[in-house]
């Protein structure tokens, strides 16, 4: 699934490591909205719509825990990789797909 | 689900308490998505468990605890719950109702449990200020208030509830006197013999006890001073409790052109007279009798969630009830025909020096009737020998010494049939309760309440739910009160951490996790804010405040809202405001083109609609007229509200306003466990409302009171009085001592109301009023850690505005 997609995505650069603290986020402007990059302790990086399935909530203001984010506003928990809400929620935020490129942060925008 | 399935009916609930939100669960377990549900309340909060307001009046348990349904329980199940309004109408040809403030919801099903309302005496005097009933948490409230030192208080009716409210009161350590109509207390669930050992009992606690006591007038000019019985007596009273009984609330149904009787008439299947109205409840008169016990009325609810869901036809028949009173140390149960009427026999034990009397009516070898006083241990045997009719010829003449003695082969909860009731006020019987258990690896009783339900409601099961728990896990279980860890990522609970950052030393989240055994790698969003908490105040000179570890409001410094804008606050010092300030904040809301502008609460001005990037610039033009934030967002000191006092009122009689500016100038800043506010008063007409203030202060003419703990949220709690001081300087020092106090020993996120309700208002003053040492060090402590806080985030914030804009923008 992954292999196929990304045969057609376009890589763009939308920062460096140091523009993002870790435990944090950082938004980024798309053609889908608002795309939140997380940085995680263990420096891994993910991307989600900036939108909680409950009430669209701005995830990328939330707290980061593991590879968790907590909505700041019902505390919804939300998982970095899958976009998938933590039980007894239930919901899915859309992914992005991020790398790491040397110290350069590349996404991959949806256009 | 289904695209083209059509609307949801739309089933509209009025009443939001015990009857009608159990009924609503009922309806929620059989089909969850069927309707689109409203829930009207005349209280302006959730639901709660309205049995267990005695032991909130008598101080052994909090309104927080007793709270079963918050307002996230409706959220979460997108039910539309309007508290604080009550439906004054039914129009039966449209099918909607309206309420008072005019809110009109359509029904295609109508659900009443409006419940009852207590009779009010109608003696002269009963509408003075300071007579009230025994009813809700706002009574409750209303009788706390009254509960000053030499206060004197009536309570009228000396059954179930009038005892349980007596008895709280003189909890509370204030004088009560109880007038009984007739010649014996509780005479709906005791004998004589009983009831006058209960008499002894009550009277040894120091209660007055009055019986065959009529009341003839209720006296006082502007509230109540006093009262005067039938036979001339007249009796001091600040506040005059009436327990007479209740009656079903019926108004708005006989409005309505239903079919009422002494309550709401319904059939077996909980229908009134127009089949797409149900009641519930103790609204209802089924079969020509109300109710007012809980038992049957769950019961109720399910009959009611049958119909309503037309998932069964089932009816409701009435079933014996037991009752307890609520005092703790006083042990007593009785059900069914305890007075034993005409052909029946009873068999009666009684050890007076014990205070031991057991009564059991038998007719036709089954058990009808049981009262038991002073040992009441063996209720449920007796209670389930009583509803399942057995033939105890066998063993009657060991009846009365409980199962072992009768030959029932073990004791206790084993002895049990798994359909033996455990729970009455929830009918759960025993094997549910162990099937639980052993399905979901149950060990605690906490475990079982919530995923059965039992022993959630009153609680005196509580007991043979832990031995159930014994019995099922053996030596496993461990019945001593477990603290509650701070969140899943540890078993540590507030205090320990605290204690364990202070004697370790340990001065960063991640050393604290590391030492402590924390599970996850980075904690989680509860535990990390309490950590960093926990640490700034430990170590305010040292610390390096985590801005990953705080909530959205306090790394932006602004307050999130649910559309993912801000709202900005900037402080006004003892709500002080000038010309120059309110120019510079019209430039901004101009300038920046903010949606809504607003004053708060606190006596503050609210930009709302403030966007993330735009944060920054905000704040730089506020700094630039001098203003700086006013932590409206945090869990820090807000705001100190103030009256104009002295120099402008024609009443005040001290600078209520100079006072508020000094107590912000020193407290602003400060983070605390969670949101502080104050207020000063400038004269006992508290003007500033400083007696709902975490922190509230009024003038007196010899100098000022001082109040803490006060709430004015979902549920209101009056201040208590900590102290009466003469000068300004002592102000400044007990509010600084009691901010230290709560950072210093309160668990994040707890309220000041929580943490003086969970340790004590005699804790507080212990350390407070009666030890100036103390005082004056929790006064050095808090000013040291003010010399670290007192600057100003915006200006701070406003120095790096990239991180409030987006990193990138890439279509």
């Amino acid at each position: 699934m992954n292999a196929v997609s990304e045969v057609r995505l376009t890589w763009r650069e939308v920062g460096t490591l140091d523009d993002f603290p870790r435990q944090g986020a950082r938004t980024v402007a798309t053609a889908i909205g608002t795309v939140a990059i997380f940085r995680t302790l263990d420096d891994q990086f993910f991307a989600l719509e900036d939108s909680c399935p409950h009430k669209a909530g701005r995830l990328s203001q939330g707290i980061v825990h593991g590879h968790f984010v907590t909505c700041p506003l019902h505390n919804w928990v939300i998982g970095l990789s899958d976009g998938v809400a933590a039980e007894p929620d239930e919901g899915c935020t859309r992914t992005v797909p991020v790398r790491l490129d040397g110290h350069r942060v590349l996404l991959a925008a949806p256009m | 689900m289904n695209m083209l399935s059509p609307r949801r009916r739309r089933l509209v609930i009025v009443g939001n308490g015990m009857a009608g939100i159990r009924t609503l669960e009922e309806i929620l377990a059989r089909a969850p998505h069927m309707f689109a549900i409203t829930v009207f309340g005349a209280e302006p909060h959730g639901n709660y468990n309205r049995i267990m307001l005695s032991p909130v009046l008598a101080g052994e348990t909090s309104f927080a605890d007793i709270v079963t349904h918050d307002a996230a329980w409706y959220a979460d199940r997108d039910i539309e719950l309007i508290a604080g309004e009550a439906v004054v109408r039914i129009d039966r040809q449209s099918r909607d109702v309206i309420g008072e403030h005019g809110t009109r919801r359509a029904y295609d099903v109508l659900l009443l449990a409006t419940g009852s309302d207590p009779i009010m005496l109608p003696v002269p005097g009963a509408s003075l200020p300071g007579v009230i009933t025994f009813r809700s948490i706002a009574d409750v409230d209303t009788m706390l208030a009254a509960c000053r030192p030499g206060a004197h208080a009536v309570v009228i009716g000396g059954g179930l509830l009038g005892l349980e409210a007596a008895n709280g009161l003189k909890q509370r350590g204030i004088d009560v006197t109880v007038l009984h109509i007739l010649p014996t207390l509780m005479e709906r669930q005791l004998d004589a013999v009983s009831a006058g050992m209960l008499r002894a009992d009550l009277e040894a606690r120091g209660l007055t006890v009055l019986t065959e006591a009529s009341t003839k007038a209720i006296l006082g000019e502007d509230r109540v001073t006093g009262l005067q019985l039938a036979d001339g007596r007249e009796l001091k009273a600040d506040l005059v409790v009436m327990a007479v009984g209740i009656r079903p609330s019926v108004a708005l149904a006989r409005a309505a052109g239903l079919a009422v009787g002494r309550g709401v008439r319904v059939d077996d299947a909980m229908r009134t007279s127009d089949p797409a109205i149900l009641a519930v409840g103790e609204c209802v008169e089924h079969r020509g009798q109300c109710f007012g016990l809980v038992a049957p009325i769950w019961d109720m609810a399910k009959v009611c969630a049958d119909k309503i869901t037309e998932v069964a036809d089932s009816f409701y028949e009435p079933a014996v009830s037991g009752t307890r009173l609520k005092v703790t140390g006083i042990d007593m149960f009785s059900a069914g025909d305890f007075l034993g009427a005409e052909g029946s026999e009873e068999i009666v034990f009684r050890d007076a020096a014990r205070g031991v009397h057991k009564r059991i009516v038998l007719r036709d070898d089954k058990l009808v009737g049981v009262v038991l006083y002073g040992d009441a241990g063996h209720a449920g045997w007796y209670f389930d020998l009583l509803k399942s009719g057995a033939d105890v010829s066998a063993m009657r003449d060991r009846l009365l010494f409980g199962p072992a003695v009768a030959g029932v082969p073990a004791a206790g909860v084993a002895a049990l049939a798994d359909e033996a009731e455990i729970c009455g006020c929830n009918g759960i019987p025993k094997g549910r309760i162990l099937g639980a258990i052993a399905e979901f690896g149950l060990t605690t009783v906490d475990a079982v309440r919530a995923r059965t339900k039992a022993s959630s409601s009153c609680g005196s099961c509580t007991g043979q739910v832990e031995a159930l728990l014994k019995h099922a896990l053996g030596n496993a279980f461990d019945a001593k009160p477990k603290v509650n860890p701070m969140c899943k990522c540890t078993t540590h609970g507030h205090d320990a951490v605290r204690a364990a950052i202070r004697a370790r030393k340990l001065q960063t989240i991640p050393q604290t996790m590391r030492d402590l055994g924390w599970s996850t790698p980075d904690g989680c969003a509860s535990c990390r804010p309490a950590l960093n908490y926990y640490l700034l105040c430990e170590w305010p000179d040292s610390y390096r405040d985590d801005m990953q570890s705080r909530f959205t409001n306090e790394r932006m410094h602004a307050n999130i809202q649910k559309d993912g804008t801000y709202s900005v606050v900037p402080r006004m010092w003892g709500g002080l405001t000038s010309a120059k300030e309110l120019r510079a904040i019209a430039d901004v809301v101009e300038k920046y083109q903010i949606p809504t502008v607003k004053v708060t609460g606190g006596q503050r001005i609210d930009m709302l609609g403030v966007r993330r990037e735009q944060l920054p610039a905000v704040w730089r033009d506020l700094n630039a007229a001098g203003m700086v934030s006013g932590h409206a967002y945090g869990k820090a000191l807000r705001t100190v509200k103030t009256c104009v006092g002295s120099e402008w009122c024609r009443f005040g009689t001290q600078d209520s306003t100079s006072m508020g500016v000094a107590i912000e100038r020193m407290c602003w800043g400060a983070w605390t466990p969670h949101k502080v506010k104050l207020a000063v008063s400038g004269c006992p007409r508290n003007c500033a409302e400083s007696t709902i203030k975490d922190f509230g202060v009024i003038a007196v003419d010899s100098g000022w009171e001082l109040h803490v703990a006060g709430n004015g949220g979902i549920k209101v709690r009056v201040t208590d009085l900590l102290a009466k001081v003469s000068t300004d300087a002592e102000v400044l020092e007990y509010c600084a001592a009691f901010l230290q106090l709560y950072r210093e020993e309160a668990h994040y996120l707890e309220r000041t109301s929580h943490y003086v309700e969970r340790l004590g208002i005699a804790h507080v003053k212990a350390r407070i009023v009666s030890d100036a040492a103390n005082r004056a060090a929790l006064h050095g402590r808090f000013l040291f850690s003010q010399r670290f806080s007192q600057r100003d985030p915006w200006e701070a914030q406003a120095r790096t505005p990239d991180r409030f804009a987006d990193l990138a923008t890439v279509r």
